[in-house]
């Protein structure tokens, strides 16, 4: 008897001293999803605004190459020493790494971790009615390994030589030829995020599997949970290859072997000290069989949200539910076969060059499904324009603008032509910034109120949503007629030696008002900057003085999400829900309200 | 609520949650290895000809290896049936086994490194080659020229592409004297040499990594994590399922690098 009133203090005990000392155990070290799910997003925001302000550097490097950069200049000066920022100014090598680290932080460290993990951790769980991920220990090592990998990365500007400089791409021979550990740290880093990834797939995946609450089949999933599900197959599948080629470059780097070193390689005008008879494609094969996948795995997620706020501010189902899922499955296996479309003008044969314009020309197909299905879902609704709504709103057309601008580059003839300049800057920004990181936006104000109780400021949001997406689109669309007038990306002088004025008479040379886009883009993108105050402070004031949300559905959604406390507690839900109908039962005839939760018996 | 399924297998999947979840990690493994193979087809196709080398690992070896896998497969699951079986004992037995198997395979794989990193190929100054294992060396490398002598136990041949096919012109191990002034450089047999060994200690290298953690997990199981018996033997035995199916994937991964390296 004794024995066991002990039993059954001693837990007791234990919950109310964890629940008051336990900082550490319940912020930094969580295995619950949703603090997780937080923790990824908190960090990868930093990320994208680290990301956003190397990008603002380099604005001012393109438009005005030469001259110290105003404001940060004497930072970066002290900080990164003579050699790479003298007087403030943007050295060549400094570009170069900005540039390398710009792709890799945002696609990486900021997009990627946002839209997978951050909203996947959070909603997936809530949305198929399960207590927590799968494996939540292997969960809060997913992120923690996600951090170490992003420290090593920001930590590689700092060493002697700085950061990487070859590009988000790492294509040998010329990232092992700069000599610069920067390299190394990118490639320990990346193995790092790596890691972090298949770990989170294969908790997502087991968690939708394995942990469904009853009632719960797979055609009752939001399509958001599908979306995720065919991103973590992605991310388990494609990223393991770019895990190798990263242990071989690795190798090259460290152990000096030739892995993507040919015969006869000379670097700085000497025949380099290497056994030769590597291979530079093989690196650019096992890049693109991730980084195209990777593609895929920053837009589905964004649908993922675009679909579910769509839903609920039509107030009526989604246009076309299955054709949408089955599209997503296709795109998912898809896109393990058209990464070469990269590769057009590496001089890999005309024979896979048309294997591969064939299968990207098949793979958008199921993505027009996808925009086609939503846009209809837009038809006879009775549209209620909130924050979340104007950004998704916003994200079909620019996901549009940004999906049939590729068709020219999936093509090897026109391709030649739009290879590598700043037209294929443009096109892939509209799918990720106006497109994914609107669907990112949309998703915060959208569940903002289940995270805190509190409604974020319309007013704010709204002015927030109209100055980005004019700043975005004065910043992409002058690029796309830049591109075509030949100016190629990468350049630290934004093209001045190739200018018209530089080369008078030169065929070819960038025309002046080609050349003038670059000022306007500059401060295109400070515009840009500063619409994102209002977010930030919306963001954080919001969450202790926001409007109350009045209920834990403020939106009268009618996925599972909304049927929790607010915010959840661990556990998630009071009883284990019971699923009895499909996701998006809104408007059906003879209900009493507009909506009809999944939960609800009939 | 609690997290369902961790020990049962859900009734419409028939799985519990970490066998999902160990298969999926097993899926992107295979994309792992897959890539390195993939990489060892391009730059086999890709060598120039009579540059690929072959019969440069000891085959005998090598089989004893494969054999010594294979067996650490076999106690591995007489491991996990011994628990299904209630026969903690004979489970003790059977993964103590497991783990003296691949001590066994990481010291072969060791001695196999050694061998390759204390062989050497000598570009001499007439021309020819030297290539062998040093008995005795007393080279020093002064002012970027060679001094001293060594005792080579190896062979002299003229034709670099000689030392790349070692089936159709076995190697001779005959004790030669080298004097430094004859020496022009020496290169040993590590990743750096050529890129067949660059494949080779990549793959085997991180088959090696994954035989040690693998090691380490069942050692865990065996030692300190098998209290775990005693209060609740079937998550018990759903551990030792789980680290048997990474054991028996690492073990298929040497069934395929056996022959890629060692036989064709």
């Amino acid at each position: 008897m004794q024995a066991s009133t002990q039993t059954i203090s001693v837990p007791a005990h234990a919950e109310a001293a964890h629940e008051e000392a336990g900082f550490w155990s319940k912020y930094v070290f969580s295995t619950d999803h949703k603090v997780i799910g937080i923790q990824y997003g908190f960090t990868a925001l930093c990320f994208l605004f680290f990301g956003f302000c190397l990008m603002l550097i380099m604005r001012w490097q393109i438009a005005h190459p030469g001259q110290p950069v105003p404001l940060v200049g004497p930072l970066l000066a002290s900080v990164l020493g003579d050699n790479m920022a003298a007087k403030g100014i943007v050295s060549p090598d400094l570009y170069n790494s900005f540039g390398a680290m710009h792709g890799t932080i945002m696609v990486f460290l900021a997009i990627v971790p946002l839209a997978f993990a951050a909203f996947g951790n959070y909603l997936v769980p809530l949305q198929i009615g399960a207590p927590d991920m799968a494996f939540p220990r292997v969960n809060m090592a997913s992120y923690q390994a996600y951090v170490l990998g992003g420290v090593i990365m920001f930590f590689s500007f700092f060493i002697p030589g700085g950061a990487a400089q070859a590009g988000w791409t790492s294509y040998p021979p010329l990232a092992e030829a700069i000599p610069t550990e920067g390299q190394t740290f990118w490639i320990i880093g990346m193995v790092f995020l790596i890691t972090s990834s298949l770990l989170g797939a294969v908790n997502f995946i087991a968690t939708v599997i394995q942990l469904r609450a009853p009632g719960m089949t797979w055609m009752r999933l939001p399509f958001f949970v599908w979306a995720q599900f065919v991103t973590a197959f992605l991310l388990l599948l494609a990223f393991p290859p770019l895990e190798a080629a990263a242990v071989m470059q690795l190798m090259d780097k460290v152990a000096h072997t030739s892995f993507f070193l040919p015969t006869g390689l000379a670097v700085g005008g000497h025949l380099a000290h290497v056994s030769g008879g590597g291979s530079p494609l093989l690196w650019q094969h096992l890049f693109w069989f991730l980084a195209h996948p990777e593609v895929y795995v920053l837009i589905l997620p964004a649908m993922g949200i675009v679909a579910e706020i769509i839903a609920n501010n039509t107030r009526k189902p989604l246009w076309g539910y299955k054709s949408l899922v089955y599209a997503v499955l296709t795109i998912g296996f898809l896109s393990f076969i058209v990464w070469a479309h990269h590769m057009y003008l590496t001089g890999m044969g005309t024979r896979i060059a048309t294997f591969f314009q064939t299968t990207t020309m098949i793979i958008s197909i199921p993505s027009v499904i996808i925009l086609t299905c939503m846009f209809i879902s837009l038809w006879g609704g009775s549209i209620r324009f909130n924050t979340p709504m104007l950004f998704v709103m916003a994200f079909l057309p620019m996901f549009g603008i940004g999906g049939l601008t590729g068709l020219p580059l999936g093509f090897s003839y026109s391709d030649i032509h739009l290879h590598d300049t700043y037209y294929v800057i443009a096109h892939f920004h509209y799918i990720v910034a106006p497109g994914t990181i609107f669907a990112l936006f949309a998703g915060i104000y959208y569940w903002f109120p289940k995270l805190t109780g509190r409604m974020m400021n319309e007013f704010w949001g709204k002015v927030h949503f109209w100055s980005s997406f004019i700043f975005m689109n004065l910043i992409f669309q002058p690029m796309f007629a830049q591109g075509m007038a030949g100016m190629l990306r990468r350049m630290a002088d934004g093209g001045a030696n190739y200018s018209a004025a530089r080369v008078p008479g030169a065929i070819g040379g960038l025309s002046d008002s080609i050349m003038s886009l670059h000022t306007y883009i500059l401060w295109a993108a400070v515009g840009l900057a500063l619409a994102q105050i209002p977010f930030i402070l919306n963001l954080f004031w919001s969450i202790n003085n926001g409007k109350p949300a009045g209920s834990d559905n403020p939106w009268e959604a009618t996925t599972l999400e909304w049927q929790t406390p607010t915010p959840p507690p661990h556990g998630n839900f009071a009883q284990a829900p019971q699923v009895h109908r499909g996701p998006y039962e809104y408007s059906v005839p003879g209900h009493a309200t507009d909506f009809t939760p999944q939960n609800q018996p009939d | 609520m609690d997290i369902p399924y961790t020990v049962q297998p859900r009734p419409d999947t028939g799985l519990y949650n970490a066998k999902v979840g160990i298969w999926l990690f097993l899926a992107s493994e295979v994309m792992l290895f897959g890539a390195l193979f993939s990489a060892y087809i391009l730059l086999r196709v890709g060598a120039e000809d009579g540059l690929w080398p072959h019969g440069w690992l000891n085959i005998p070896v090598g089989t004893c290896n494969t054999l010594v896998l294979i067996t650490s497969s076999i106690t591995t699951v007489m491991a996990w049936a011994s628990c299904k079986m209630n026969q903690f004992g004979r489970f003790k037995f059977f993964h103590a086994c497991t783990l003296c198997l691949a001590l066994t395979f990481v010291g072969i794989k060791s001695y196999e490194y050694h061998d390759k990193f204390t062989h050497y190929e000598i570009a001499l100054n007439d021309g020819k080659i030297a290539d062998g294992h040093f008995i005795e060396n007393k080279l020093q490398l002064v002012n970027g020229a060679y001094t001293g002598y060594a005792l080579l136990k190896g062979h002299v041949v003229t034709d670099r592409k000689e030392l790349f096919n070692l089936r159709e012109h076995p190697a001779k191990h005959e004790e030669l004297r080298l004097e430094g002034a004859q020496i022009k450089s020496l290169d040993n047999y590590g990743p750096w040499h050529h890129t067949y060994l660059a494949i080779y200690f990549t793959l085997t290298g991180l088959h090696a990594l994954h035989v040690i953690g693998g090691a380490i997990v069942i050692g865990f199981l065996w030692g300190p994590g098998s209290k775990l018996w005693r209060t609740d033997p079937e998550r018990f035995t759903n551990r030792i399922e789980i680290s048997g199916l990474f054991w028996h994937f690492v073990d298929l991964v040497w069934i395929f690098l056996f022959p890629v390296l060692y036989l064709l």
